[in-house]
């Protein structure tokens, strides 16, 4: 398992070197020149553009700035914007064309928020769907089965951002019935504020994602219900619920965590619509604002962020694999 | 239908070598049971009017096609059916308690103590993901507030009565890592563990290749004789009944259309579709080119059963029945022509020369010998429990 494991993470790094490339030649072959997003409209020379690029590095070639962005990851560096020299230590992603502040403090800052949100809006959609899809899958065929389909069914067809949007507008601006969203800075600076600020965020995105785990689990269910070992476990004498649990469960339990691995994963590199609606500034947001103006540092990073989460995420699973089948032999 | 609660009743106390005292009931009783299942498209009707008795010690072989009710029968002595969408009446007595109203709650503790099944195929009936002295072990459990180490213990004792070679190490292997033979035998320990009084064995060798076929028979005789089980054997493989069963009941279409001892199931059949079986038994040694016999035609719907005897549609002797009484009258279930404990359900008057002069000149030799054989060397060195 130990070799397996660490020839995936050898192979996930091939993937980030790819999708870091594939990054900068989008960048630089893209149809937008980043320097004149920095050059005033009415008063742009091209003597001061050609300084802009120069100050911003980009009248080195190409393979240059790569080479060097991919040193700065490794050993951190200086960057002199204008004027100012900006130390940026490693893991460095660059200094942020705009903001004047190394990439990586600024993404990890904002990562806070998105966690944040991934996590809280998780515990509720793991917890909602499996529930729902057990209940439904046991009950198959029931009234309570046909109304958590069609409950399901009813909130998937509402587009996600009208969702969150309607949510925002009722039970917070019109109603009050929850506190006012946003994020207020991490967990440990004020747990209350945090949990009050995230409190709908979670409550849609959980509601939202919940209903796909629902059906998802219950199809998964049922078909475990079905399998010659429960009825085995059920002809051994065993309660119901351990039957479920113990032994349905457990089975049907290994679908879901694919699917979990990889939404995990997307939620992680960013909720673009959940932090818009909710003003919760995480990485998201920053991603919209930094294609807007261009900022080179902050696309690549968020890009690579959300490929390097993919990765990891795609090794927990297959980790957890082994743990849940003894049969899978990760080598 | 009291006439054949009554015949059963004579038979059992004719058998009579039981260790029972008289005037106590089998340990199984099963009486008029008929299982129904509703569904879209009408009522199935799985099992009509079923009744059997079971002895401690004893083995009773069930034999028929697939969809012939032989399964679902036993199912339901488990309590194993889907609740919400079976009905069933008559009644299924374990131990001298009546189990066919109880829930789904109550036959926990029925299921698995005083009946226990082995299932056909021990991969798909083994949960993959967990070990087989974990599984065993929750077995134990289920039934009994022991410690896990005591539990664990209890399971490598039984692996080892089994006949698995190192249990110790072996209790914490998967499934996936036993063979085929390994796995029914880790089963068999799975299913005696809380010691029950009944067994019933779903087909416990079809999945297994022939010559773990045999050990897997002889593993469930030996451990009948030490435990005093009673066992019943669904199968539809005829040498299975030959070598473990004392009596054989024979089911078509939901019914039971032959019951009576074994040997003389097997030597004396009265009834044309256990003529069918056996004649569609190959011959193992010998002419290669004989020619197997099917029966023909396919197992009756049991959506829309025939009228009368459910057979008639396949069967090559409805002929000899003057009148039209096969497609018109179902048979009853009535003593042949060798006394009240051989039960046939059939009209034909005189099935012993049809027999004797159509059937058995088509049943390869080696399966009539090997019934005999086994039945003679099985009957006298078996004072225990018979």
């Amino acid at each position: 398992m130990f070799g397996y494991i660490v020839r995936r993470i050898i192979s996930g790094v091939l993937v980030l070197l790819v999708v870091s490339v594939a990054v900068f030649a989008l960048f630089f072959y893209g149809p937008a020149d980043p320097a004149l997003a920095y050059c005033p409209e009415t008063r742009c020379t091209p003597t001061r553009l050609e300084n802009i690029r120069h100050s911003l590095g980009l009248d080195q070639p190409v393979a240059e700035q790569y080479g060097t962005y991919m040193k700065n990851i490794v050993t951190g560096g200086e960057f002199e914007l204008g004027a100012i020299g900006i130390d940026c230590p490693a893991p460095c992603l660059g200094v942020s064309f705009k903001l004047r502040v190394p990439v990586t403090e600024y993404l990890a800052d904002r990562f806070k928020a998105t966690l944040s949100i991934a996590l809280g809006g998780a515990a509720i959609f793991l917890t909602v769907g499996l529930t729902m899809g057990i209940l439904a899958a046991r009950r198959r065929g029931t009234l309570a089965d046909k109304g958590i389909v069609g409950v399901s069914l009813f909130i998937n067809a509402i587009p996600y951002y009208l969702l969150a949007l309607l949510g925002w507008l009722f039970l917070i601006s019109q109603w009050g019935i929850f506190p006012e969203s946003g994020y207020y800075g991490p967990i440990e600076e004020g747990p209350v504020a945090w949990v009050k600020g995230m409190l709908l965020a979670w409550v849609i995105l959980g509601l939202a994602y919940s209903t796909a785990y629902a059906r998802f689990s219950r199809g998964s269910m049922i078909e475990s219900l079905n399998e010659d070992y429960v009825r085995t476990a059920r002809a051994k004498g065993l309660s119901e619920r351990r039957v479920t649990m113990r032994h349905a469960m457990r089975a049907a339990i290994v679908p879901v965590v694919t699917i979990f691995g990889l939404d995990f994963a997307f939620l992680l590199a960013g909720t673009i619509f959940t932090e818009r609606i909710f003003d919760i500034q995480g990485i998201g947001l920053s991603a919209l604002d930094a294609i807007n103006g261009k900022d080179l540092p902050i696309i690549s990073a968020t890009v690579l962020i959300a490929a390097l989460f993919i990765v990891v995420m795609n090794i927990i699973v297959d980790v957890i694999y082994s743990v849940i089948d003894p049969r899978v032999r990760l080598t | 239908m009291t006439d054949n609660v009554l015949s059963q009743q004579q038979r059992t106390t004719a058998s009579g070598s039981s260790t029972e005292t008289p005037g106590t009931e089998p340990y199984l009783v099963v009486d008029n049971l008929t299982v129904k299942f509703p569904t879209a498209d009408g009522v199935v009707q799985a099992v009509t009017d079923l009744s059997y008795t079971l002895e401690q010690g004893s083995t009773l072989g069930i034999v028929g096609e697939s969809g012939s009710g032989k399964s679902v029968s036993s199912m339901a002595i488990m309590g194993l059916h889907d609740y919400k969408r079976t009905q069933m009446s008559g009644s299924i007595r374990v131990g001298g308690r009546e189990i066919l109203g109880l829930t789904n709650n109550q036959m926990q503790s029925v299921r698995g103590a005083d009946v226990a099944m082995i299932f056909q195929d021990p991969l798909t009936a083994l949960h993959p993901f967990y070990s087989i002295g974990a599984q065993i072990s929750e077995a134990y459990r289920a039934h009994h507030d022991v410690s896990k180490s005591a539990a664990r213990a209890k399971a490598i004792e039984m692996l080892d009565r089994v006949g698995i070679p190192q249990a110790r190490s072996r209790v914490d292997d998967y499934p996936h890592q036993f063979s085929g033979g390994m796995r029914q035998r880790a089963m068999i320990a799975m299913s005696l563990v809380n010691d029950p009084k009944l067994l019933i064995a779903d087909e416990p060798t079809t999945a297994l290749d022939v010559t773990v076929q045999a050990q897997i028979l002889d593993l469930l005789q030996e451990l009948q004789r030490e435990f005093n089980s009673a066992i019943i054997i669904i199968t539809h493989d005829l040498g299975v009944v030959a070598e473990m069963a004392d009596d054989t009941l024979v089911m078509y279409g939901g019914r039971c259309v032959e019951h009576g001892p074994t040997k003389e199931i097997l030597t004396h059949p009265e009834m044309p579709y256990t003529w069918g079986l056996l004649s569609s038994v190959p011959e193992v040694s010998g002419d290669t080119d004989a020619r197997l016999i099917p029966i023909p035609g396919n197992p009756p719907s049991l959506l829309d059963p025939p009228s009368g005897c459910s057979f008639h549609p396949r069967c090559t002797h409805r002929d000899k029945v003057p009148g039209d009484l096969c497609r018109t009258e179902l048979p009853e279930l009535v003593p042949g022509n060798r006394g009240s404990h051989h039960l046939k359900r059939c009209h034909l008057a005189d099935p012993d020369s049809i027999y004797a002069a159509e059937v058995l000149p088509e049943i390869a030799p080696d399966l009539v010998d090997v019934i005999i054989e086994a039945r003679e060397d099985d009957t006298p060195p078996a004072p225990e429990g018979r």
